[in-house]
């Protein structure tokens, strides 16, 4: 519609003018209460008359057809309602921001573990029994390869960018490294499994979700059971985590669809944990090359991030690994390139900072030997390094906290402190200090939300999630502080798919999107207040119920006679291409190796980070714990095993799939935000965070690993063993 | 999950006669819980046995100590008494699993937990535990945390009990009540089984057959017992090595040594050979050295576990060291008190 506002030129900053002192504040969240006393009610939470639980089956082959289903020892169950299966299932969840169906392979496997029919049951107890009864047939065709280095590589051009002669620069450098790194595998392990509950109402097809980007979801959902989307009403008011595992539509939701049609009856499915590793997006394992070059002052010649990633075939996501090292730091000759691996390990998605989560390993460890090749301290190569303009683009950059975060960090932390590589020791314990810096695209996603003002205070609509991360706080916050109203005046009503469609919460672009939508419609109402008070848009002050300006002062109750609605949208537009934004921010870890076991513990981390105008203080820190958190894990303990024959996940569990305890979280785990307003970002001036978070945090434990050991460590997590390996080999 | 018959024992007696064919003991239900889940086991009848009486006390026993079978982690690693003569006993329980986990789960249940060998927990894959004659689907898979000592063709899994390895070291009886009343006690080798053949037979217990107590002997006094964990986070997860240590010293020699390990067994290992090349010398890195190589002398390893080989050594070598004054005691490593 012709009311979008396109970001096509930097906004005034007025929510640096408003008085309500609510937008940065670090207020709880308004659902906080009912989440921590069980009350706030889940995707599977809902007790619709007459539900039935169903529970999905998965192939046990890796590749070939399902040839037949054998139900006898199922039916004999009391109970039993039916197994369900067809040509609109789907392989696997639809990838972000799909809007359309994932494969639906009929009765193709393409590899261990993928859903294959669901079983219900009039209790969820029955179904799992049922499901363990059924005996499926296979027509297998073996030999599908599963090992990534084990196939012909398919060159994906989209992600490459050459420029220069890096293999002229590499030899002329006066230092240079030339590294080869892995990453494992990881899975994003909600706390909420996977889960919905279908059933058919009026016509419509209603599923309450844990669901990322309604908007899309709808689109993914009425494509996959073959239904007009405005027949599809989905609810996922409060989602249990997502980071990037709930972006698209999953088996269940269709399955759940389809059965509920049959059975005419709603449909619960909540996904085992076993099922959620067997079936959702995972992260993909990497393998990385990377070339640095410079000259003798610490200058980069040359940059070359070369990287594997795998996929089945037929999905369009491949991990951007080599998204930070495209514009983290400059160099004349550079060659980034990505090669796809289609083999039949379960399938990959996006998984929390894709791309950043694991390139920066790479790209932040290799300087890390760079910066010890030429005698320079790491923070002072980043320095030298910081490029003018966009290396692939040329485009200027918004606001770039990358030199402040570095400074301020290494001040706070102590960098000055650090030791020389392998000589502070407690007892067993060498301990050393690590930085690495940090870089995260930030993005401008089209969004639209509703905002109603009545004399009882303010109404936030929009389908804009809340996985975890504080959407209803700071979209409340942003309505009341341009409002004039205090915070309880404010509410706001999510996730509900008839609303207006937001970005949805993906790529940490969520709280930006669909903020300056909720701005945008509050805009509107001030200038509509402003009209009725008779003063200028520029004039109006809004605060605590009164409305001001022009040397008139009215009482907002007095000035609305009827409530005013007002919808906001907003999609990118100029600024996007003039400038290229992104958070940045530098992550400083302590840690302690064992040099008996080879065990690290991280005793303290920092983050310093730039992300534009902070809209919750408490919301955004927990964001960015969390993505430090995530560095942490990926560093040292998260890691899909993947059978060598099936390709299928062994570590299928939280017992085998090790994310960090809380014993392996320090207490010192402190983020600082840079005051910065990121005024080409958007009409708020703020970026994501919790991606930030992620990237780089795991390269500064591994810097830490090296500079308490001497030891480098290039494949991850550095587990015990690879530890020992490391000093086995050398320090 | 399949059906099955829940049944509360109200007394041994009681327990005894209730537990016919396809009746499985229910304590803290922390493994069984989750493997019945996964239908990995599907007992047709669960016999809860917390309402038994006398089977949650700590009583000292001919100058040591008895354990109930309903002792729960929690409680026994607390107990003052075995903090102050058995710190090894409370070291290694409190290496285990979590706080809720240790708060539920008993003595004779964690004796009797199952291997954590990830295939075992997968119905769709071959286990010959699980389903004898079926094959061993972890041979040649992810080995991560497979056992590298007494293995057998049929069967690497691992025992993944912390405190059993503890009570290993510490010389501990197993007290079994038979389904005729009789009781007897057995050492710990004697009541588990390496796998061999038919590693579905786990231990020498017949059916019905009810763990009632673990008898720990009277503590040495002088000695210095050590626990020590090796493993991929800091909490909540299970050893990749573990070594429990008591350990005499008498003057510059070693007077007594009892080492046992989690990780690398079908059961908590120990090797008699490894504690009798310990005792009577003086302490060396040469001989912990000599002790690890013979050991691991029988150790069968692939590309995912070799690197159990060269951690053990390490946790060894470092343990002794520690427990025969040779380094300064850390954490984990105790003086041993007399008991109250
Ligand atoms: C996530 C997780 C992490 C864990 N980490 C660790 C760890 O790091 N280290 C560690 O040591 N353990 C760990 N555990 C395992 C835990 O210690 C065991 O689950 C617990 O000790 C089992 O005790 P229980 O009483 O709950 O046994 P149950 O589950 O009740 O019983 C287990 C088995 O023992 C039998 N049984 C129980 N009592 C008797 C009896 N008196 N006589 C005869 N048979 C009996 C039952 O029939 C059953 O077969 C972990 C568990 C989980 C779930
Ligand atoms: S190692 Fe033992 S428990 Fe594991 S799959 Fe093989 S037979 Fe089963």
């Amino acid at each position: 519609m012709s009311d979008t506002f396109t970001m096509d030129e930097a906004q005034p900053r007025l929510l640096d003018e408003t008085k309500q002192g609510l937008v940065g504040a670090p207020l709880d969240r308004p659902e906080g209460k009912l989440k921590v006393t069980g009350t706030a009610t889940y995707a599977a939470e809902f007790k619709p008359e007459g539900m039935v639980h169903g529970v999905m089956l998965r192939a046990t082959i890796t590749r070939g057809k399902v040839t037949g289903f054998d139900e006898t020892e199922a039916k004999k169950l009391p109970g039993y309602l039916g197994l369900f299966h067809g040509p609109e299932f789907v392989r696997n969840p639809a990838q972000g921001m799909a809007g359309a169906a994932p494969v639906q392979p009929g009765d193709r496997v393409d590899y261990h573990g993928q859903p294959i029919g669901l079983v219900v049951a009039e209790s969820f107890e029955t179904a799992r029994d049922a499901a363990a009864r059924i005996k499926t047939s296979y027509e297998q065709n073996p030999g599908a390869p599963v090992d990534p280095a084990g196939v012909e590589l398919e060159l994906n051009e989209k992600r490459e960018s050459i420029q220069g002669d890096l293999d002229a620069a590499m030899e002329k450098a006066a230092q240079s490294v030339d590294l080869e790194y892995t990453t494992a595998g990881h899975v994003a392990a909600a706390m909420e499994p996977h889960a919905g509950i279908a059933e058919w109402k009026d016509g419509r097809l209603v599923l309450h979700g844990s669901l990322q980007m309604v908007r899309f979801n709808k689109e993914e959902l009425a494509d996959a059971v073959g239904i007009e989307s405005d027949k599809v009403h989905i609810l996922a008011p409060y989602v249990g985590g997502g980071f990037g595992s709930k972006l698209g539509i999953s088996s269940e939701h269709v399955a759940a669809a389809l059965a509920a049609r049959e059975l005419d009856r709603p449909v619960r499915i909540v996904l085992s944990r076993q099922t959620v590793f067997d079936a959702v997006l995972r992260r993909t394992e990497t393998w990385q090359r990377l070339r640095l070059s410079a000259d003798a002052s610490g200058k980069l010649t040359g940059i070359g991030h070369e990287d594997r990633v795998s996929n089945l075939e037929e999905e369009a996501f491949s991990e951007p690994v080599n998204a930070a090292s495209r514009f983290m730091y400059g160099a004349p000759n550079r060659v980034m390139r990505q090669h796809i691996s289609r083999n039949h390990r379960t399938p990959t998605g996006s998984v929390r900072a894709p791309g950043e989560a694991v390139g920066t390993f790479a790209l932040e460890t290799a300087m890390d030997e760079l910066a010890e090749k030429l005698g320079l301290c790491p923070v002072e190569l980043r320095l030298r390094n910081i490029p003018e303009k966009h290396p692939d683009t040329g485009q200027a950059y918004s606001a770039r906290a990358l030199e402040d975060s570095l400074r301020e960090g290494a001040k706070r932390f102590g960098w000055d402190q650090r030791p020389e590589t392998g000589t502070r020791r407690e007892g067993e314990w060498l301990i050393g200090m690590g930085v690495a810096a940090a870089g995260r695209a930030n993005f401008l996603v089209p969004s639209a939300a509703r905002v109603t003002l009545s004399a009882d205070g303010a109404l936030v609509e929009t389908d804009m999630t809340d996985i975890g991360t504080g959407s209803y706080a700071i979209l409340g916050q942003i309505a009341g502080e341009m409002l004039g109203l205090p915070i309880d005046k404010v509410s706001v009503h999510l996730a509900d798919s008839d609303l207006p469609g937001a970005s949805g919460s993906g790529g940490s672009f969520g709280a930006s999107s669909s903020g300056s939508s909720v701005f945008l419609a509050a805009r509107k109402i001030r200038e509509q207040l402003a009209d009725k008070l008779g003063c200028k848009f520029e004039e109006l002050s809004l605060g605590n119920g009164e409305v001001s300006g022009g040397g008139k002062t009215a009482k907002l109750v007095d000035l609305l006679s009827d409530p005013i609605s007002a919808e906001g949208k907003i999609e990118g537009g100029k600024t996007a291409k003039s400038h290229f934004s992104a958070g940045f921010g530098a992550h400083f870890a302590e840690v302690a190796v064992n040099e008996v076991s080879g065990e690290v513990r991280v005793r303290r981390m920092l983050g310093v980070l730039g992300i534009g105008r902070v809209l919750n203080e408490k919301t955004a820190r927990s964001q960015a714990v969390g993505g430090m958190v995530w560095g942490v894990g990926s560093a040292l303990h998260e890691e899909l095993g993947h059978d060598p024959r099936t390709g299928h996940i062994v570590t299928r569990d939280l017992a085998n799939y090790h994310v960090p305890s809380h014993a392996d979280i320090p207490r010192e785990m402190e983020v600082v935000f840079l005051p910065e307003r990121d005024d080409e970002a958007n009409p708020i001036q703020s970026k994501g965070v919790g991606e930030l978070g992620i990237s780089g945090a795991g390269a500064a434990v591994i810097n830490a690993i090296h500079n308490a050991t001497g030891v480098r460590l290039r494949h991850y997590p550095a587990t015990p063993d690879k530890v020992l390996e490391g000093f086995a080999n050398g320090r | 999950m399949r059906p099955f018959d829940y049944l509360r024992a109200n007394a041994l007696d009681d327990a005894a006669s209730k537990a016919g064919d396809g009746a499985q003991f229910i304590a803290g239900g922390t493994n069984l819980l989750d493997l019945m889940k996964l239908q990995v086991m599907t007992p047709e009848t669960v016999i809860d046995i917390n309402n038994i009486d006398g089977l949650d006390k700590i009583e000292p026993h001919e100058g040591g100590l008895k354990i109930g079978a309903l002792v729960r982690n929690a409680d026994l690693a607390a107990d003052p008494q075995v903090r102050r003569a058995y710190p090894v006993l409370s070291r290694a329980l409190l290496a285990g699993a979590s706080g809720q986990i240790r708060n539920k789960a008993t003595t004779g249940g964690n004796l009797l937990q199952r291997t954590r060998c990830p295939y075992f927990y997968d119905p769709a894959m071959a286990c010959n535990k699980r389903d004898p004659g079926a094959g061993c689907a972890a041979k040649g898979g992810v080995s991560r945390m497979l056992a590298i000592l007494g293995t057998s063709a049929a069967c690497s899994a691992a025992h993944p009990s912390d405190m059993a390895v503890a009570m290993r070291a510490l010389d501990a009886q197993v007290e079994i009540r038979g389904t005729d009343g009789a009781t007897r006690t057995v050492a710990m080798d004697e009541l588990y089984q390496l796998p061999g053949e038919t590693p579905e037979i786990e231990t020498s217990l017949k059916p019905g057959e009810i763990i009632t107590a673990v008898i720990l002997p009277a503590p040495q006094p002088n000695a210095t017992q050590s626990y020590r964990k090796i493993r991929d986070r800091a909490s909540y997860a299970f050893a990749l090595v573990s070594v429990a240590a008591v350990v005499e010293m008498e003057g510059e020699t070693i007077k007594q040594a009892s080492l046992a390990f989690g990780g690398i067994g079908p059961r908590p290992w120990a090797d008699a050979q490894v504690n009798a090349m310990l005792e009577g010398e003086t302490p060396s890195e040469e001989l912990f050295g000599k002790a690890a190589d013979t050991l691991l002398a029988e150790a069968v390893t692939d590309e995912g576990n070799d690197f159990k080989r060269e951690m053990t050594r390490r946790a060894l070598v470092a343990v002794m060291r520690e427990a025969t004054g040779m380094a300064p005691a850390s954490t984990g490593t105790d003086k041993v008190e007399a008991l109250a």
